[in-house]
C-alpha cells in the first residue's frame, strides 16, 4: 500500500488532485460556494496525499525517478526526481497548503459575488502544482515550464483583488521582476547546456567537471541573481513588499512561507549538489548577502505601518538567515569539511521549514484581522485582543516564534545558525573568518530588532484601546480560519519542543549529498547538539518553563494571596480623559530605532501647517506630518538602470526607420553573420 | 546530594536577589550622605507589595495579568541555567548560552507587551525606548558570552565557569576587553545608569518603570523581584564566567562553602560598582545610548578576534 503511494503513480495523483481541484472550480465557477468547496476540498485532499507522499520518500532508499516524453525534444519532455531534498521540501509545500487551504475556505467567503471563487480556486491549485513541479523537476527545460506555472498564477492570484489600483501596479512589478530573474536563471542553465550538453541534471551533475572555473563563477552569479529574485534577497527585493501584501491572505502565506523558498531550493540544488566542488569564495558571498537581506529587511519592517508589508519584510529578513545557514555550508564544503557543511544545510533547511510554519501563520492572522476590520493599516488596529481573541494568541504564538524565543521553533533553528557561523570562526582564512564574525553580529542585530518589531506588531495591533469605529467592530472569525492557523500555531510548538527529531530527519537530506558524517545530532532525551561545543534541549526548556509557571501562580495564589481585593479601575491618565489617541502608535514605536539607523534608512519628515490668518501664523487650522522612508533601491540603482534601458532604446529607434528595404538588408546582415558564428 | 545542591541553586536567586539590590541602594545613599533604609527593605517591600490590595487597568487585557507570571518564572529557569556557586553541576538541557540569552529576552518581550497593553502614554513609550535599548545590547551580550565560549571550547556556561579557570594566562586581554563589554550590557539590561534611572518616575528619563507604572499588588512585587532576579543573574554571569576563581569543582562540603562565600564576595564587588557608578555618572541622553551599546559590540569583537 505504501509502497503505491512513493510511486510515479502517486506522485501524478498528487498532481492530479490539485489539477481536479483547478480544473473543477474553473467549470463550476457559477456557483460561488459550490466552487470554493470543490477547490478547497481538493487542495487539502491532495495536501493531506503530498504529506504522506514526502514522509514515505524521506524515508526511501533511493529516489523515485519518473520520466517519459521524447528525450531528443526536450521541450515535450517531463522529468522528475523525487530524492530526499525533494521530498522534504514537498513536505514543506503540502503541510503549509493543507492548513491554508483550510483557512482559505472560509477566508474568501467575503470575496463572494464581487470576484470570482472559481478562477482563484483554478490559480490556487495551479500555484501549488507549479511549486510541486518546481521542486521535483530534473530536466532545465521542464523546470522552467514549471517555474512559469507558479509565477504566472502566483501573479494572477496577486492581482485577484484588482479594483484597488496598488494591486495591478504590485502585481505588474511582480511579474516583470520574476521574469527578469528568468532570464538570469535561462542564462546561467544555457551555459550549463554549453559546456555539459545537456539539460538533465544528472548529467550536468556528471559533466560538471569539464565546466571551466571562471564559467562557473558566472553561472554561480546568474543564478544567483536570478533564484534570489524571486527569494527576495536585497536589492532584487522590491517587488516583495509589494506583491505578497496584494494577494488574497491564504496566497500571501504561501508565496511568504513557501513560494520564495524554491528560490533557495535551487540555490541548494546547483551549489550544493549539481556544481560541486565550489571554490571557497562563493560561501562567503551568500554570506554577506544573506546578512545584508537579514538585517535590511528587518530595518526596513521596523518602518512599516501596512501589517502584510512588515511581514514580507520579515520575509526578506528570513531569507537572509536561511542564506547564512547556506552560505556556511557552501564555505565549509569548499574547505572540504564535510560534517561542517551539513551543520550549515541543516540549519538553512530547519529554518526553510519553521519559516514556512510562522511566517504562514503570521499571515494567516494578519488576514483574520484584516477580515475583522476591513483595513491593513496598523494604525487604525488596536484593543483587538478583547475582540478576537483566538486570533490574537495565535498571531503571538508566531511573534515569539519568528522572534526566536524558545520553547518555539525558531530559536532553534536560529541557534543551529549560530552554531554554524560560530565553527567558521574558526577556520584559518582571513577573509572567511572576518565573514563569519560579521554575519554572527548581524544575525545577533537580527533577532534583538525582529524582538522589538513583533513587540511593536502585536502591541499596536491587539493591545491597548481600538484606534477606530472598525477595530471596535472587529468580531472574531469563522472556525475555519481559526482550525488553520491552530493547527499551524501548534507546529511551531511541536517543531520548536522536537527539534532534535526534526534535525535528525534533516540530517539523512546532507547524508544524500555526499557529507558523510553530521555535526548536528540529537540525544536520547531528544537534546539538539552541535559536535561538543553546544547542546540544548527543547522539551527540557518547555517543561522547566511550564512546571515554573504553574508553581508560580500555585505559590501566589495559596501560599500569599489572603483575601485581597482585586478592583478595576481605569489607567492612570495625568487627569484629563484619556483617549485612544494617547497610545503609542506603531510609528511611534519604531521612530526611535528609526532615527538611530537614520544614515541607512534615510527617513524624511515633512511639515505642512495651515494658519487661520496667514500673516500672524499663530492659530493653525490643521497640521500635516508626513514620515516616509525613502526607497532607495529605486532612487539610485532601478531609476538609472530604468534611465539607461529607455536611453539605449532611444538610440536603438535610428535603425527603425520604416523603410522595408532597409530591414531585408538587416535582416541579410543578421543571417550572413550568424552562419558566419556558426562555421 | 547533587538534588540538594540544585536545590540551593533554585532558591538561591529569588531568595538572595532582594539583597543585592538592597545592598545598591545602601550604598548609594551613604555616597550621597544620607544613612539609608536597611539592606533589608526590598524583602520588606515585597513582603508588602504580595499582600496588597491590587487595581487592574479597566483596558488591560489578559497579557497584562500573565506577565508578571512569565517574567518571573522566566528569570527562575534562568537562574537554574547559569552557574552561581558550583561548577560542577552540569545542566546540559538549558545551560547553553543562546538559550539563556533568548530565554531572558521572554521576559523582555512580555514585559514591553504589558507597558503597551494598558494604553496609557507611559507604558508605549517605556517599551519602545526597552526595545530599542534591548535590540542593541543583544550583539554585545552574545559576543560577550561567545569570548568566553571560545576560551574553553563549549558554550554551555557550567561547563564555561568550570573549565576556564584551567587557562587563565594566555587569554587575559579578550576577557578583560569582553567583560567591560558585558558590564556595558549589564547596565543595559539591567535598567542601570548610564541607560536608566531605577529610583525615577520622571517621564522624560523613565524607561523600566514606564512600562510597569499601572502595576500594583502583587504582580508588581512579581515585577519588581524578577527585575531583582534579573541583576543577581547578569552579576552572577560577571563573576563566574569571566572571572571564575573560587567556584566549587567537586561536592566536597568545603569547596562548597568555600564556592559560596567566594561567589558572594564576587557578587559584591560587581554591586559595588555599579553603586559606584550610578552615584558618580549622569544618566546618558537617549540617543547617546546606541554608541554605548556599539561600543560594548565592538570591544566583543575585538575580544573574540584575539582568541580564534
Amino acid at each position: 500500500m505504501l509502497d503505491a503511494i512513493l510511486s510515479p503513480v502517486g506522485f501524478i495523483s498528487l498532481v492530479l488532485f490539485f489539477g481536479v481541484g483547478a480544473i473543477g472550480a474553473l467549470m463550476f465557477r457559477k456557483n460561488d460556494e459550490f466552487a470554493n468547496v470543490w477547490s478547497s476540498f481538493f487542495a487539502v485532499a491532495g495536501s493531506l496525499w503530498g504529506v504522506l507522499f514526502a514522509l514515505l520518500a524521506l524515508n526511501a532508499a533511493y529516489p523515485m525517478l519518473l520520466s517519459f516524453g521524447v528525450n531528443t525534444f526536450p521541450l515535450f519532455s517531463v522529468s522528475l526526481t523525487v530524492d530526499k531534498l525533494s521530498a522534504f521540501f514537498i513536505f514543506v509545500i503540502s503541510a503549509i497548503a493543507l492548513f491554508c487551504s483550510i483557512y482559505g475556505y472560509g477566508y474568501v467567503k467575503h470575496y463572494y459575488g464581487k470576484y470570482s471563487i472559481g478562477t482563484l480556486g483554478f490559480f490556487y491549485n495551479l500555484f501549488i502544482i507549479g511549486m510541486l513541479l518546481v521542486v521535483t523537476a530534473s530536466n532545465a527545460i521542464f523546470f522552467l515550464i514549471a517555474w512559469e506555472i507558479m509565477s504566472v498564477a502566483s501573479y494572477f492570484l496577486v492581482v485577484y483583488d484588482r479594483n484597488e489600483q496598488e494591486n495591478v501596479k504590485a502585481g505588474f512589478l511582480y511579474l516583470v521582476m520574476t521574469h527578469v530573474g528568468t532570464a538570469f536563471i535561462i542564462a546561467a542553465f544555457l551555459l550549463l547546456f554549453k559546456y555539459t550538453g545537456s539539460f538533465d541534471f544528472e548529467a550536468v551533475k556528471s559533466g560538471a567537471l569539464l565546466i571551466p572555473a571562471s564559467v562557473k563563477d558566472v553561472i554561480f552569479v546568474l543564478s544567483l541573481i536570478g533564484f534570489g529574485t524571486k527569494a527576495g534577497i536585497i536589492p532584487f527585493h522590491i517587488w516583495l513588499p509589494g506583491a505578497h501584501p496584494a494577494a488574497p491572505s491564504h496566497v500571501s502565506g504561501l508565496m511568504s512561507g513557501v513560494m520564495i523558498k524554491t528560490g533557495i531550493y535551487m540555490m541548494i540544488r546547483i551549489f550544493l549538489d549539481l556544481l560541486q566542488p565550489v571554490p571557497t569564495w562563493w560561501g562567503p558571498v551568500v554570506m554577506i548577502v544573506g546578512s545584508v537581506s537579514a538585517l535590511l529587511g528587518v530595518l526596513y519592517a521596523l518602518t512599516e505601518h501596512d501589517i502584510k508589508r512588515l511581514l514580507a519584510y520579515h520575509s526578506i529578513e528570513n531569507i537572509g538567515i536561511i542564506l547564512l545557514g547556506l552560505g556556511s555550508a557552501l564555505t565549509f564544503s569548499s574547505l572540504n569539511l564535510p560534517s561542517l557543511a551539513l551543520l550549515g544545510l541543516v540549519a538553512a533547511l530547519f529554518h526553510t521549514l519553521n519559516h514556512a510554519t510562522f511566517k504562514s501563520l503570521l499571515f494567516l492572522s494578519a488576514g483574520s484581522v484584516i477580515n475583522g476590520t476591513h483595513t491593513r493599516n496598523m494604525e487604525e488596529y488596536g484593543g483587538l485582543i478583547k475582540y478576537m481573541p483566538y486570533t490574537a494568541l495565535f498571531f503571538l504564538v508566531g511573534s515569539m516564534a519568528i522572534s526566536a524565543l524558545p520553547p518555539f521553533n525558531g530559536f532553534f533553528s536560529e541557534w543551529l545558525t549560530f552554531q554554524a557561523l560560530f565553527q567558521g570562526m574558526k577556520s584559518l582564512d582571513l577573509f572567511t573568518k572576518w565573514t563569519f564574525i560579521g554575519s554572527a553580529g548581524a544575525l545577533a542585530f537580527t533577532g534583538g530588532l525582529a524582538l522589538a518589531c513583533f513587540v511593536k506588531a502585536f502591541g499596536a495591533t491587539f493591545l491597548a484601546r481600538p484606534r477606530s469605529a472598525e477595530a471596535r467592530h472587529a468580531k472574531e472569525s469563522s472556525l475555519s480560519l481559526k482550525f488553520g492557523m491552530g493547527a499551524l500555531a501548534a507546529m511551531a510548538l511541536l517543531f520548536g519542543i522536537f527539534s532534535g527529531y526534526v534535525t535528525s530527519i534533516l540530517n539523512r537530506i546532507g547524508l544524500d549529498f555526499g557529507f558523510t558524517s553530521s555535526f548536528v545530532s540529537s540525544t536520547p532525551e531528544q537534546s539538539l547538539a552541535a559536535g561538543g561545543f553546544s547542546i540544548v534541549s527543547g522539551p527540557a526548556f518547555f517543561i522547566l518553563l511550564a512546571a515554573v509557571v504553574l508553581a508560580v501562580v500555585f505559590a501566589v495564589k495559596f501560599l500569599v494571596n489572603r483575601n485581597q481585593k482585586v478592583r478595576v479601575g481605569a489607567t492612570w491618565d495625568c487627569g484629563v480623559d484619556l483617549t485612544p489617541r494617547m497610545e503609542i502608535t506603531s510609528t511611534g514605536f519604531a521612530r526611535s530605532i528609526i532615527l538611530i539607523f537614520k544614515g541607512i534608512l534615510k527617513p524624511s519628515i515633512q511639515r505642512e501647517i495651515e494658519y487661520r490668518d496667514a500673516d500672524s501664523r499663530y492659530l493653525p487650522i490643521s497640521r500635516k506630518i508626513t514620515l516616509k522612508v525613502n526607497d532607495m533601491y529605486r532612487t539610485y540603482f532601478y531609476a538609472p538602470l530604468s534611465g539607461l534601458v529607455s536611453f539605449v532604446s532611444e538610440r536603438a529607434k535610428y535603425i527603425q526607420s520604416g523603410n522595408i528595404n532597409a530591414y531585408i538588408l538587416y535582416i541579410l546582415v543578421a543571417l550572413l553573420a550568424s552562419l558566419y558564428l556558426v562555421k | 546530594m547533587e538534588s540538594i545542591f540544585w536545590a540551593i541553586q533554585l532558591v538561591m536567586v529569588p531568595v538572595m536577589s532582594p539583597l543585592g539590590v538592597g545592598i545598591i541602594r545602601k550604598i548609594k545613599a551613604k555616597l550621597q550622605n544620607r544613612r539609608g533604609a536597611s539592606v533589608f527593605q526590598p524583602y520588606k517591600d515585597l513582603w508588602k507589595l504580595l499582600h496588597k490590595d491590587e487595581v487592574l487597568s479597566s483596558d488591560a487585557s489578559w497579557i497584562f495579568k500573565v506577565a508578571p507570571y512569565i517574567i518571573f518564572a522566566v528569570t527562575i529557569v534562568v537562574g537554574l541555567s547559569v552557574p552561581l556557586f558550583a561548577s560542577f553541576l552540569q545542566n546540559t538541557f538549558t545551560g547553553d548560552m543562546l538559550m539563556v540569552v533568548y530565554a531572558l529576552a521572554i521576559g523582555t518581550f512580555f514585559l514591553a507587551l504589558a507597558g503597551i497593553d494598558t494604553g496609557g502614554a507611559f507604558g508605549g513609550f517605556g517599551s519602545s525606548r526597552e526595545m530599542t535599548v534591548s535590540a542593541l545590547a543583544e550583539g554585545g551580550l552574545i559576543f560577550a558570552l561567545l569570548t568566553v565560549a571560545f576560551r574553553s571550547g563549549t558554550t554551555n556556561l557550567f561547563a564555561i565557569s568550570n573549565a576556564a579557570i584551567l587557562n587563565t594566562g594566555y587569554s587575559f586581554l579578550p576577557v578583560i576587553l569582553s567583560f567591560f563589554g558585558f558590564f556595558i550590557v549589564l547596565l543595559a539590561e539591567t535598567a542601570r545608569f548610564p541607560f536608566d534611572n531605577p529610583a525615577t518616575h520622571l517621564e522624560l528619563t523613565m524607561i523600566h518603570e514606564a512600562m510597569i507604572l499601572e502595576y500594583s499588588g502583587k504582580r508588581l512585587a512579581l515585577i519588581e523581584w524578577a527585575s531583582a532576579n534579573k541583576l543577581f543573574i547578569f552579576a552572577a554571569l560577571g563573576a563566574n564566567l569571566f572571572f571564575p576563581f573560587g567556584i566549587a569543582h567537586d561536592a566536597q562540603l568545603g569547596s562548597i562553602a568555600f564556592g559560596v562565600a567566594f561567589f558572594f564576595i564576587k557578587l559584591s564587588v560587581i554591586y559595588i560598582a555599579i553603586a559606584i557608578l550610578e552615584s558618580s555618572i549622569a544618566k546618558y541622553r537617549f540617543f547617546r545610548l546606541p554608541d554605548l551599546l556599539l561600543v560594548s559590540f565592538v570591544l566583543n569583537v575585538v575580544a573574540v578576534a584575539f582568541l580564534i
